[in-house]
């Protein structure tokens, strides 16, 4: 009897373990670019959070915005002879050559933010990256049903000139208002994606668009150009939130500060939890030889004051953004 | 008889009223002018709140070129005494913050006025270490992430006004108005470009060379920090990433649109801070006209080259005869 049982527990939890044991004993190599913005910072936090949740040994290699660190830690990690590389690449080109060494080694490599060259598509297993058109779109489209057939002029804030992510928020944007004649943007300039440049930029539209009377909506690329034109708004005696409509992009804890103050309405999260989605793909990959689709979308989710932005304050906080 | 014109300094005057004119062309309400929350308001008002940095700068940065040195840091310097004084300033009360930002900015120009009097390194690679160092500094202390305060004392010096003025433009003027009693109510200017124009010559005639250049750099430091206050001030926080990005560049532009040789000699410091004004009067006139931002950089450099071929005194040999109307001098003038 006693015996039998004890066999039976083992077997049981021999079975329970041999089940948890594949993700358990999986170690995961993540290149990352290194911390060039508060966005990659959360990114990092969030991916170890993700990582134990799931209990795989990761190991994260900073690059300091540099690719031959990232070329470094892979070959490092394919020396260790890691189960799968989380790979953040820096820049889109010069990959092949080290990818090709962990693919010969059979290490899958998942890309992660960011994409690489479209030749070297067949070098990596999948891509988890946000869609910044797509981001644009949404934010257009909630524009779009606020303004409620209304006519509203709108400013924009653009990112640096020529990043991708600026030039793709900008279409992105532009189609979401492509079916309603009544939004149209009136002013469009650069503000670097820093909060000094969005109100300076800011300070001249409102001078440029009759002291602020004719803008009925900003529009920024990023959050913190945004931070910086509710505060510009706010100097010249206009009231954002309510007067100006405000929408941007990235979804930093501050800008959710500015919305429980009724000063901002909406922003489009550009998700720091881009691993989730990645280690589920590897799981699935190890344990069942699913093939993952080769691009992953990550959700472009829209706040707005309804969604409770101080609990979501709060919960982002301490990310590191 | 006819009026006359200041023999120098015309050019720049000129070159500013100019750029204003061009702005009130593109944008009819440039001169417009109101009053919000008891400040003054207007596009004018802000060529002269956001170019306050830049001025604030280019007074530290004229001195240093007039020894014929430069000062890269500034910019990095900007963004440590920036993010010292977010850091601090819902903490502790606004001298303690202003004491430390200026304590830090006083270490270095320290630092840098060290390494080029007394290790005799050359200034421009001596400063390139903090420039590079610095905002790695200003990054450990925001820890890489914007630092917001709430502290409506310091927020006071970005956002506030002075009798209608913007709190940073008052800076500006009382920066300049010190500078200027230090150096030209005392011998000490004299000094400054005797060792610019010849700093053996200046040593043996019994200057204080090393205790000068040091001098320069510590107040370049000083001017730096209080620019660096004024910039987190102003978007009540500190981003150690962007804060006084690049900005080194346009304080010595200021500086050499304000008719001050890179080889040091005569200098002056108010025309620096003009320059520093038509910088900014520029940048207005361009987020001001909605022109696409990518004409932005080639605008800038047109204007430059313009006002610097003003300056130019060989083509101003070329047009002499119309020249009669600045009365430039063909020696380039006595300093101001």
């Amino acid at each position: 009897m006693n015996l039998r049982a004890l066999l039976l527990a083992s077997a049981v939890s021999g079975a329970l373990f041999s089940v948890g044991a594949q993700a358990a004993d999986m170690t995961i190599g993540f290149s990352q670019i290194g911390s060039e913005s508060g966005w990659r910072a959360a990114e990092t936090t969030v991916s170890k959070a993700e990582a134990k949740k799931r209990n795989i040994n990761f190991k994260i290699a900073d690059a300091q915005q540099k690719q031959e660190n990232q070329i470094k830690a892979i070959r490092s990690f394919v020396a260790q002879g890691v189960d799968a590389i989380f790979l953040a690449p820096v820049v889109a080109t010069g990959w092949d050559s080290v990818l090709k060494e962990a693919q010969e080694a059979k290490i899958p490599v998942v890309l992660l933010d960011r994409d690489i060259d479209p030749a070297g598509k067949d070098l990596y297993l999948t891509a988890v990256t946000s869609d910044s058109v797509h981001e644009g779109k949404v934010a257009g489209e909630w524009l779009v049903k606020t303004a409620a057939g209304k006519p509203c002029n709108v400013v924009e804030l653009q990112g640096t000139v020529g990043a991708s992510v600026a030039t793709n928020r900008k279409k992105g944007f532009e189609d979401g208002i492509a079916g309603a004649s009544n939004v149209k943007i009136v002013r469009s300039q650069t503000g670097d994606f820093t909060r000094a440049k969005g109100k300076e930029v800011m300070e001249s539209f409102i001078k440029a668009e009759g002291g602020g009377k004719n803008i009925c909506a900003v529009y920024a690329h990023n959050d913190d150009m945004m931070v910086g034109a509710i505060q510009a708004m706010k100097e010249a005696g206009l009231k954002p939130g309510t007067e100006v409509l405000t929408v941007s992009i990235d979804a930093v804890p501050d800008i959710f500060k500015a919305m429980a103050a009724g000063e901002a309405n909406a922003t489009v999260e550009l998700t720091p939890n881009m691993a989730g989605p990645a280690f589920d793909a590897i799981i699935a990959f190890k344990d069942k030889g699913t093939m993952p689709p080769k691009w992953i979308q990550t959700e472009s989710k829209l706040y707005t004051q309804a969604d409770n932005p101080m609990a979501v304050y709060e919960s982002k906080k301490d990310l590191g953004y | 008889m006819a009026l006359r014109l200041p023999r120098i300094g015309t050019s720049q005057i000129v070159a500013l009223g100019l750029i204003l004119v061009a702005n009130w062309i593109v944008s009819p309400q440039f001169f417009d002018i109101r009053v919000q929350d008891g400040r003054l308001f207007g596009s004018l008002i802000d060529v002269f709140n956001r170019g306050a940095p830049v001025a604030l700068l280019s007074i530290g940065m004229v001195l240093v070129i007039a020894m014929r040195g430069i000062d890269l840091s500034v910019g990095a310097v900007m963004a440590i005494c920036g993010a010292i004084a977010a850091s601090l300033a819902d903490t502790h009360s606004l001298p303690v913050v202003l004491a430390a930002a200026l304590g830090a900015g006083l270490l270095c120009g320290l630092w840098n006025g060290l390494l080029v009097a007394v290790l005799g390194i050359q200034p421009i690679v001596a400063t390139l270490i903090l420039m590079v160092a610095g905002r790695g500094i200003a990054q450990l202390i925001t820890e890489g992430r914007i630092v917001t305060f709430t502290s409506p004392d310091l927020a006071f010096l970005g956002g506030g006004s002075v009798l209608g003025l913007p709190t940073p433009v008052v800076l500006t003027l009382g920066m300049m108005a010190l500078t200027l009693a230090l150096v030209r109510g005392t011998a000490l200017g004299l000094m400054i470009e005797a060792t610019g124009g010849n700093p053996r010559a200046s040593a043996l005639a019994g200057i204080g060379t090393r205790f000068i250049t040091v001098g320069v750099y510590v107040w370049s430091g000083l001017c730096a920090a209080l620019a660096g206050i004024v910039a987190s001030a102003d978007i009540l926080g500190a981003d150690a990433n962007n804060a006084g990005l690049w900005l080194e560049l346009d304080a010595i532009l200021a500086v050499v649109i304000g008719g001050t040789s890179l080889f040091g000699g005569r200098f002056s410091i108010i025309l620096a801070v003009v320059g520093a004004f038509i910088i900014q009067a520029m940048n207005t006139g361009i987020l001001l006209s909605g022109f696409p931002p990518e004409t932005n950089l080639v605008v800038k450099a047109v204007v430059v080259l313009t006002v610097l071929l003003a300056q130019s005194p060989r083509l101003g040999g070329h047009f002499a005869g119309i020249g009669v109307l600045f009365k430039r001098s063909k020696s380039g003038g006595k300093r101001s």
